[in-house]
Formats: C-alpha cells, sequence, structure tokens
C-alpha cells in the first residue's frame, strides 16, 4: 500500500515540481514519530530532570523543585566526577587510537598477501566482530581468569610468577584488560572499512611510485594516507564516540570481581546514580555533559563530511 | 600484473607477509576457539594445573547441562520476538523515510538528513536513565513492546541513512518505462523497484537485526525480571548464578557458545552484503 502511494508520488514529483505535496512528510511521519518518543522526549525529560531536584523522595511522588545548574553545580565539585570523566576520556583515546593503527596495520596486510592467506585473516576478523559482546565478554573473563585462566599459566610457565595473579583488582591491569577486549572486538571494523577504502587504490600508481624509488614508508604516508583519509576519518570518529561510553565490557569486568569505584567509566557511573541509588538528577546531569561532549564530537564530524560533500 | 619483473621482486616479502597474516589470524581467532575448547571439556580437566588446547576427550555435556536448566529456550524465544519487531518495523519504517528524501526535494530535506546523522551520534548510554523512567510510567519495564521502541528508535537513523542509498540508486525512469510499456503502478513498483532494492533492504535488516540481537544496555535496564530475560541478560545471569561457589567454566563457555554460534554462522553468511551496505552507507555522505 506504501509502495503505491509512494511510487505514485514520485511520478507526481516529477510531472509538477512546484506545488506543495504533503506525499514525503507523510512518508516521514513514523520514523519521526518513534525517533521524537523514544528519545525526544527522554532527552527532553533529561535536560528537564538535570535542572531538577530529583532523588528517592522524588520517586514516592514528592514534587521535584527547580534547582538551576544546582546539580551540575555538585556534579562537577565532586572530585569523584572529574576522576570517572578523566578515566574516561584517557581510556577512549588509548582505545581509539590502538584500534585504528592496528585496523590500519591489518588492512594493508589483508592488502598486501595472497588470497588464501587474506581469506584466513578476513575470517578471523570476522569471527572477532560477530561475537555477541557478552560472549565475548565471558571468554576473555575466563582467559584472564585469576585461578585457572589462560593467560595466568602462560606467565608463569614463562618463568614469570603469575600463580593465582587477580587482573581485574588493581584499576591499571583492570583497564589493561578492558583494552585488550575493546581492541580486539572493535579492530575488525576498522580493519576491513580501511580495507574497502585500499582497494580504491589503482596498483599503478602503487607501481609507478615503487619505479620512482619511493619506500614503501614513503608511499604509505604520501599516497595511500591521503586516499583513504575519508575512511580514516570516518572510523577514527567512531571509534571515539563508541569507546566514550563503553558499558557492557566495564560493568562485564567489575561483575567478574572488581572494585567498582576505582574503576567506573562515564556508562557504568550514570548506571550507578541513577539505577542504582535513583539519584536520577545527578544521572540526568551527567548524561547531558556526556552528551554534549558526543555533540561536541559529531559536530565536528558532520561538519568535516559535509565539507568533503561539497 | 602486467608487471612480471616487479611481481617477482616482491615474491620473498610476500611469502614473509602471509606468515604473519596467517599468525595474526590464528592468534585473532584464538578466544574464539578457545570458547568452543572449553565448552567441550568436563569440568575436570578445565580444574586441572595444565590446560588441554584440544577437546580429545569432549563431549557435548556441559551445553546438555546448560539446556536442562530449562531458562535458555525461553530467552531465545524473548531475543527472537524483540529482534523480529525490531527488523520488521524498523525496515518499513526507514524505508518509507528513504524514499523520502531520496525521491523527494522538499521544505526540511536538509534539516532532517542532518538531523539523522546527529542522532547516530547519541550515544545509548545517555539516555537511558530517562527511557527507563519514561518506560515505566508507560508500564511497559519488562515488555517486549518497551525494548522494541527504543531499539527502532536506536537504529532507525543508520537503516534510513543504508536505504537512502540504496533507493537513489534505482532511477524513477525505470518505474515510468515499465509504465509506458503497460504496467499499472504499483506492478511498475514491485517488478522494477523493489528487486532491485532488495540487497539494501537485505543489509539494513542484517544491521537491525545483529543490533537488536547483541544489545545489553537497554536491555539490562528495561528487562528487569527473570522471565523477560534476552539472551544476553541470560548470559550474564547464567555466568551470576554460576559464580556463586566456583564458576562452572565448561557451562558457562557451553552458554557462551549458544548464544555466539547462531550469530557467527548468519554473519559469516550475510556479511558480504553487510560490508557493502556499510560502506555504501558511510562513505557515499
Amino acid at each position: 500500500m506504501s509502495a503505491t502511494s509512494s511510487a505514485t508520488a514520485a511520478n507526481r514529483a516529477t510531472a509538477r515540481p512546484r506545488r506543495f505535496r504533503p506525499a514525503p512528510y507523510l512518508l516521514l511521519i513514523p520514523s519521526v514519530a518513534v525517533l521524537l518518543f523514544a528519545l525526544g522526549y527522554p532527552l527532553y525529560w533529561q535536560v528537564l530532570t538535570s535542572l531538577q531536584k530529583f532523588g528517592l523522595a522524588q520517586q514516592f511522588g514528592k514534587p521535584p523543585a527547580f534547582v538551576g545548574l544546582e546539580n551540575y553545580r555538585q556534579l562537577f565539585s565532586d572530585p569523584q566526577t572529574w576522576a570517572v570523566v578523566g578515566r574516561s576520556i584517557a581510556f577512549c583515546l588509548t582505545n581509539a587510537i590502538i584500534t585504528v593503527v592496528l585496523g590500519v596495520l591489518i588492512a594493508l596486510l589483508m592488502n598486501a598477501v595472497g588470497k588464501v592467506a587474506r581469506l584466513i585473516l578476513q575470517i578471523s576478523m570476522l569471527l572477532a566482530w560477530a561475537m555477541p559482546v557478552i560472549a565475548v565478554m565471558t571468554v576473555w573473563i575466563w582467559v584472564f581468569d585469576w585461578r585457572r585462566g589462560l593467560v595466568n599459566w602462560l606467565l608463569t610457565n614463562l618463568g614469570l610468577d603469575f600463580t593465582n595473579h587477580n587482573w581485574l583488582e588493581q584499576p591499571l591491569s583492570f583497564y589493561f584488560v578492558a583494552t585488550v577486549i575493546v581492541v580486539w572486538m572493535s579492530v575488525p571494523f576498522v580493519a576491513f572499512s580501511i580495507y574497502a577504502g585500499l582497494t580504491q587504490i589503482s596498483e599503478e600508481i602503487m607501481e609507478a611510485a615503487a619505479l620512482d624509488g619511493a619506500g614503501s614508508v614513503k608511499r604509505f604516508f604520501a599516497i595511500i594516507v591521503p586516499m583513504i583519509r575519508p575512511v580514516l576519518m570516518i572510523v577514527g570518529l567512531l571509534q571515539v564516540i563508541w569507546d566514550l561510553r563503553v558499558f557492557a565490557q566495564i560493568r562485564m569486568l567489575q561483575d567478574a570481581g572488581a572494585p567498582t569505584s576505582s574503576t567506573d567509566l562515564l556508562g557504568t557511573y550514570i548506571y550507578r546514580l541513577g539505577v542504582g541509588s535513583s539519584d536520577f538528577a545527578m544521572a540526568s546531569a551527567l548524561s547531558i555533559f556526556v552528551l554534549l561532549l558526543t555533540l561536541a564530537l559529531s559536530a565536528f564530524y558532520v561538519v568535516h563530511l559535509m565539507k568533503e560533500d561539497s | 600484473m602486467s608487471h612480471p619483473t616487479i611481481r617477482r621482486r616482491f615474491r620473498p616479502g610476500r611469502a614473509v607477509l602471509s606468515a604473519v597474516a596467517i599468525l595474526v589470524a590464528m592468534g585473532w581467532a584464538f578466544p574464539v576457539y578457545w570458547m568452543l575448547n572449553s565448552a567441550l571439556l568436563p569440568n575436570s580437566v578445565l580444574t586441572s594445573t595444565t590446560p588441554r588446547f584440544w577437546p580429545s576427550g569432549g563431549s557435548l555435556d556441559n551445553f546438555a547441562a546448560v539446556l536442562s536448566q530449562g531458562s535458555f529456550l525461553p530467552a531465545l524465544g524473548m531475543s527472537a520476538a524483540i529482534t523480529l519487531t525490531t527488523v520488521a518495523v524498523c525496515l518499513l519504517f526507514a524505508f518509507l523515510a528513504a524514499l523520502a528524501i531520496s525521491r523527494f526535494k522538499f521544505r526540511g530535506r536538509t534539516s532532517f538528513v542532518l538531523a539523522v546523522l546527529f542522532i547516530q551520534m547519541l550515544p545509548a548510554e545517555g539516555l537511558f536513565i530517562a527511557q527507563y523512567k519514561m518506560m515505566s510510567t508507560l508500564n511497559l519495564l519488562n515488555s517486549v513492546i518497551g525494548v522494541s521502541i527504543i531499539y527502532i528508535a536506536a537504529v532507525v537513523p543508520f537503516t534510513i541513512w543504508m536505504l537512502r542509498g540504496f533507493v537513489a540508486g534505482v532511477p524513477a525512469e525505470l518505474e515510468e518505462a515499465a509504465m509506458v510499456d503497460g504496467c499499472s503502478r504499483t506492478q511498475a513498483f514491485f517488478r522494477i523497484t523493489f528487486p532491485l532494492l532488495a540487497p539494501g533492504l537485505v543489509a539494513s535488516g542484517v544491521y537491525a537485526f545483529l543490533q537488536a540481537w547483541n544489545e545489553f544496555t537497554v536491555a539490562l535496564v528495561i528487562l528487569q525480571k527473570d522471565e523477560y530475560r534476552t539472551l544476553p541478560l541470560w548470559l550474564r545471569g547464567f555466568v551470576q548464578a554460576s559464580a556463586t561457589r566456583e564458576t562452572d567454566w565448561g557451562q558457562v563457555m557451553a552458554a557462551s557458545t549458544l548464544v555466539a554460534v547462531p550469530v557467527i554462522i548468519f554473519f559469516l553468511i550475510v556479511q558480504g552484503r553487510l560490508t557493502s551496505g556499510l560502506v555504501a552507507g558511510a562513505v557515499k555522505g
């Protein structure tokens, strides 16, 4: 039914372009409605709540009082908040950089080797990419398990004493484990995207550069990087945005026995404030901060994309 | 390829690179292998001091034990219901919107496209508190509908983005030509345009499927009763329940395998279309 009306509308569009036509707006209604309902309204509620006092008492019917920016003041005068923000940004940048660098290297490897080796490499990447995040977490927690994990056994057999070493106890090694996992599961997306970009580069250019005496490092920076720059930009920014809000990975590692106060990142901290201690106002204020941070990053991306488009 | 001398010069380097590639591949796939291997081995082997790298003497006992607990199938059903709802509704909505923005010039079109781009960047982790409150007010906590609505809104912007490229790729003149040849408008659409859109619909459907099937955060917040758990929540619950004394890793790995293997198989079958769709949507900007 919808198909008929749209085909009709499309034809009418070519015939009479000037008049107001409701068809495109009608076609947009379902999407706009669901977006307004499930994202727009919560966003509005969150902005409003972040300006109110909304704790446990309000949960039981006490009307929330408007407090202006008091929640934000309180939130950002708490050193705990800054610790979480700092940790999140450091974690995000570290992971994004490692992921992109490894992704590019693996894409170059895919491009350089023969068919069979490439296929084997691609299948292994697909396996890691397709794993559901919770399954990924369970496997890696088993690999790093303090009593019977493979990593401890391996390191101990290499002559280092890692018997019963608990990786999740100390924040630094907790983040090391989290980084290994996040990078492992994010590299395939980057590798495939960059590889798709690499296949667009003509072999003649590379061969000509090689004949002119350009070494492989020089060829990489002078030819490959400029040509895959659009893809590189997109995946780099997506990584930053995704890594800024890792939740499931951190949450599952905390489940596996890590002290939460010293390992919380933005996502888990919002969860703890909101669902955990019912301080919806504080959780909302922090969420708004995360949204603004993400929006600032994506504005940069959208502007760049538009510029490249025109 | 037309320069045999150059090819020969590169060969020794290629062999080394191939070896590196295969080593990287083996290392990367190892955790997946380790999951399968551990799932097949009895706990007595897994708790011994030396790990066994090959599932010799393995059995499907761990799988049987996991399945006999009876909570897997309800979770599978819940995941299936939520995922199917999300994929079906999302494809319909996104298809209509994609038609609007690629076949019409209208006031607000650019703002809509920009809004879609921006919404893609909104983090689920920045909104779940408000979504939780909203669903609780509407009495939609612990329901397929509540979770599906949030998933649809989360996935629809990207599917619009993907489908847009595919719709734009089918020229409207093709339909007009079919109508000149005597097709009705409906016939022209279903015989000419729709088949050409199929790859795009499959690619965006797969994307929506994977997002909904694997999602964890929103499910954790909205689905708080055990009877309403999706597979990711079920797996987390299984791990927690198993960890009361010392984790039964054999069963936990069997449970992980049960959650992962269907997705992996599905993904391997459709990945070519998914990546080409991703590239089409992302690169054509």
